[in-house]
Formats: structure tokens, sequence, C-alpha cells
């Protein structure tokens, strides 16, 4: 092989890669700012500014997407992330039998797709025959009262999503130093003090990667509301995703739907820098 | 008796997670009836042929089978491939332009898909190309986590051994299939099941993208279902099965690389 050959080797292994991201996410990530720019009616597109901006300032439902997203990252997040360090720490300890089973619970949820447990929990948490309010023997009104329907969803995300995390924290806490927690018991420290300052200073790092990967993720959310009840009931699942879904592929309006799509990176880029802002620097 | 209470409550905790599982067997078995039933069943039926059959009638499931099988396995394959071959020119190589092209393709992690949704539409349908296979597959195959992945592997790789190679004469798209890739069997096998999981799994874009039921993949055959009257939540449950225990099934025996690919997955933000 020729040397000039060879100083082209390089680029040709990373050719496919460059050029399907420059085909399929660049120039449309362009493209879908310069549609945000312009206005649709009907099949005819007319440049308008940043009129698309102006109008999804003064919309209520995306005010109510963002809100309907905020009450997830502030409610369901948090207790998910609690719940997955507990589990964590339980399976991280030297007593827990059965860990094998233990494993399979964890993962099970992980591998089922959004589409397929939104679905499952849609039947399991019908309100009027449902096996959940079969066995807890109230009517809750699940997916049909605003308040309930927010719980469900609550529900299933916690339920694909609690093992992942857990096994995310895991991996850290057995990479944890033992001879921190040897130090820590020669000082005296018991089993509760030892946690709260060798553990979970140790786990920060993981905190912020779950914390971001949720924040990410919740931003993002569309197929578990679309399956559970379209959005509703009266708007109290709509998600960025599915009001962007509304305009662009219902209405087919292209602008206002790219309009919608750049606030959404917008919103994850300034709370990505936040968290990581905010989770570092206690670090 | 601290042994007994951990582990009970772990059980508790795994019978919560493995419990809707199983009862999606069980409800995947019934008829649409007998699902509601009071009191629900809790036990497999003998209903599964029945819904798989109404399922075949009204999106034409086996179909859907095939679509999602080979949308799922393709990708698996050449997104394995393109995302393999980018991992080794950036970990192995020192080139004009690296770190810039490279810095490039991580901006795919940081800017969420969902921007790209219309400019994507408006190009498959600019080129005749919606409800064809390639309009899923494609978009997707430089996969920023796969590429970011296999770099990462591949810096490991003994820098020697493909000096030694090159000595021999050896070409060097030889040296990557022949010296670099067989090391990296395990991470190989780790990010095929994390694309195929992907892709098994998606929704939205083939949402918009498929839009007749015979370009449908299993997650759209099975969301399309509800919204009717008379939805026929046994023909749901069972396509939600279809769905789910393939994949359930792969874990158990590759458990390993399963763990591995996912928690790979967590660096990927």
């Amino acid at each position: 092989m020729t040397l000039r050959a060879r100083a082209l080797a390089p680029y040709l292994f990373i050719l496919p890669a460059v050029a399907l991201f420059a085909t399929f996410k660049l120039y449309p990530i362009v493209w879908s700012f310069l549609l945000s720019l312009f206005r649709t009616e009907g099949t005819v597109q007319s440049f308008a500014g940043p009129a698309n901006y102006a109008r999804l300032v003064n919309d209520a439902l995306f005010w109510t997407a963002l809100g309907n997203t905020g009450v997830i990252l502030v409610v369901q997040v948090p207790i998910m992330l609690i719940l997955a360090g507990a589990l964590a720490l339980a399976f991280d300890s030297a007593l827990l039998r059965l860990r094998s089973v233990v494993r399979l619970g964890f993962f099970l949820p992980i591998v089922t797709g959004p589409v397929a447990y939104g679905l499952l929990f849609a039947v399991l948490l019908n309100p009027q025959s449902g096996l959940v309010n079969w066995l807890i023997g109230v009517d809750v009104p699940w997916l049909s009262d605003k308040f309930w329907a927010r719980i469900a969803l609550g529900l299933a995300l916690t339920w694909h999503y609690v093992g992942y995390n857990a096994m995310i924290f895991l991996s850290r806490l057995q990479s944890l130093p033992r001879d921190q927690y040897d130090a820590a018991a020669v000082d005296g420290a018991g089993t509760w003090r030892s946690f709260w300052h060798v553990t979970l200073p140790g786990l920060r790092p993981v905190v912020l990667l779950t914390v971001v990967m949720s924040t990410i993720g919740t931003l993002q959310l569309f197929d578990e509301p679309y399956v559970l009840t379209r959005g509703g009931p009266d708007n109290a699942l709509l998600t960025l995703g599915l009001y962007l879904y509304e305009n662009g592929f219902r209405y087919f309006d292209f602008g206002y739907a790219s309009a919608i799509a750049y606030a959404l990176a917008v919103v994850i880029a300034l709370l990505g820098v936040v968290q990581f802002r905010v989770l570092r620097d206690k670090t | 008796m601290k042994r007994v209470m951990l582990t009970s409550v772990m059980l508790l905790a795994v019978t919560a997670m493995v419990g809707p599982f199983y009862w999606l067997v069980v409800g995947a078995t019934h008829s649409s009836a007998e699902v509601f039933g009071s009191p629900p069943p809790l036990l497999p039926g003998g209903h599964l042929l029945d819904n798989l059959a109404h399922l075949q009638e009204t999106v034409g499931f086996g179909r859907t089978i095939l679509n999602s099988l080979l949308i799922s396995g393709l990708y698996t394959v050449l997104a394995g491939a393109v995302c393999a071959l980018a991992g080794y020119g950036f970990a192995v190589y020192d080139f004009r332009g690296k770190e810039a092209l490279f810095g490039l393709l991580m901006l795919g992690l940081v800017i969420p898909g969902q921007v790209t949704l219309v400019p994507l539409f408006k190009m498959m349908m600019a080129w005749g190309w919606l409800n064809t296979y390639q309009a899923i597959i494609l978009p997707n195959l430089a996969l920023p986590f796969g590429v970011f992945l296999m770099r990462q592997t591949m810096s490991a790789m003994p820098r020697e051994l493909l000096a030694a190679g090159r000595a021999d004469g050896c070409g060097e798209l030889r040296l990557f299939v022949r010296v670099a890739l067989p090391p990296m069997r395990p991470a190989l096998a780790a990010l095929a099941i994390y694309l195929f999981l992907y892709q098994w799994n998606d929704f939205v874009w083939p949402l918009i993208a498929l839009r007749t039921t015979d370009a449908y993949t299993i997650p759209l055959a099975i969301a399309s279902q509800t919204g009717a009257t008379d939805t026929d939540y046994g023909a749901i449950l069972a396509g939600t099965a279809v769905a789910a225990i393939p994949m359930a099934v792969l874990f158990l025996f590759l458990q390993r690389h399963f763990v591995s690919g996912l928690l790979a997955g967590a660096v990927k933000e």
C-alpha cells in the first residue's frame, strides 16, 4: 500500500458515518431552524421572521405542555431516582439473597419498549375494570381524571426506568473504594454516618448522570402519553413532543412545529447547563 | 432476621416489576371480554391464537412482524458497521480535522432527535421514501453514541499489533477486519443489542414515516388498535406480548451482553 493511500485511510473509515450524519442530522437541524422562520399556509410558505416564536410565547397550550413536563421533572424524576438509589443499596448489600431473581426483575421492564408498556399500563389501569382497581378494591379514575392520569403516567415511567437507574447506581457503588469505608469504620462511624459521608459523596457523579438523562428523556417524552391517552384528558398529559407532532403531522404546520422543536432544544440545553453547574459545584 | 427482611422487601419490589409483565402474558391469552372480567383473569387462558388472528385481519400482523425483524436486523448490522468503522478511524489514526469532526458527530448527543422530524419527513416525501425500510433505517445509522462507544473501546487496542500487521504488508481494511475486530467481540455484541432494542422499540419516527398498514412495525400496529369504539384489548395485549417477550427471552440468554450494552447506553448523554 502506498503512503498516499494510507494517509487517506482514516478518512475512508469515518466517511460513512460523517456523510450519513451530515445528510440526516446536520442538514435537517439547520433546515428546521429555517423552517421555523416561515409561516405555512396550506402548501404556501412565506417568510415570517420570528412570528412563529412570538406565537409560541402567547400560546397557552405550549405553556401547558411545558408545565406538564415540569411537573414530571419535579415529582416523578426525584421519587424514581430515590427509589432507584434504595434498590441499588439493597442490591449491593451482602445480606441479599436470590440475587439473580432480583436482577431479572430489574431488567424485564427495561427491555419492554415504551409503546408496549404504555399499552399494558393502559389496560392494567383501566378505570372501569382494570386489574389494579380490582386488586386495591377502589375505583380510581386512572386516565380519565387529570390528576390520576398524571399519577398513571408517573407509575408507568417509574416501572420502566427505576431498574435501569438502579443498575447505574449499582455499578458506581461497586466501584467505590473499600478503604474509605474501612477508614470510616476505624473512626467509629456507624452504618448511617458512613453512608452519609462516604457513599453519598461517592455517588454524586452518577446522580448528575441520571438526573441529566432523566431530564432529557422527560423533555422528549412522547410514546407513553401518546399510547396512554393521546395527551388527554383535557391536555393533562400533553408534552412538547406531542404538541410538536400534532402541529407538524396533524395540521401540517411545519413552521410552527419547527419553532416548538427549537424551543425544546433550547430548554434541554438550558436545563442541562443548570443541572451540570448545580450538581458539580457540590462535589 | 435482617437478611430475611431485606430479601422480602426486595422480592416485593421485584413482584411489582415482574407482575405487570406476567399479567401481559395472562391478558394476551384471553379475549377482550375476559381481560376486563370481574374478577380479572390471573392465569393464562386459551385465546392467544384468536387474538393474533384478529391482528392479522385488521393490520396484517404477520407482515408487521416481518417488517420489524427486517428493519431492526438490517439496522443493527449496518449501524454496527458504520459505528465500528468510524470508531476505529477516530481511535487509531491521527489526521487533520479529527477532533473537529468527532465533536461535530457528538453534537448529535445533545440535540434532541425531535428537532429533525419535520425536515426528515419533507426529505422522505420528496424522495418518495415514505413507507419504505430505508426511510426508517438510514437516518439513524450514524448513531453518535455508537461511534462514541466504539472509539472508547478501540482506543484500548495495542498499536504495536497494528504496526506488526502493517510490517507484514497487511492493508488497512484487512487490518481492521482481521486484527482489530476479533478482540472487540464483546463490545460489538453489546452495541448490537443496544441497536436492535432501540430500533425494535422506536416509535415516533416510524409513526411519521410509515403511513400504510403494510409498512407498519410492531409498535405502530399495536398502537393503531386503540381508540376505536370496539377496541379489542385481548388482541392489543397479544400484539404487545409479541413486542415484549422476544426481547425478554433474548435477555435471558444474553444477560451479560445486555447489561453491558444497556449500561453503556448510560454514557450517551
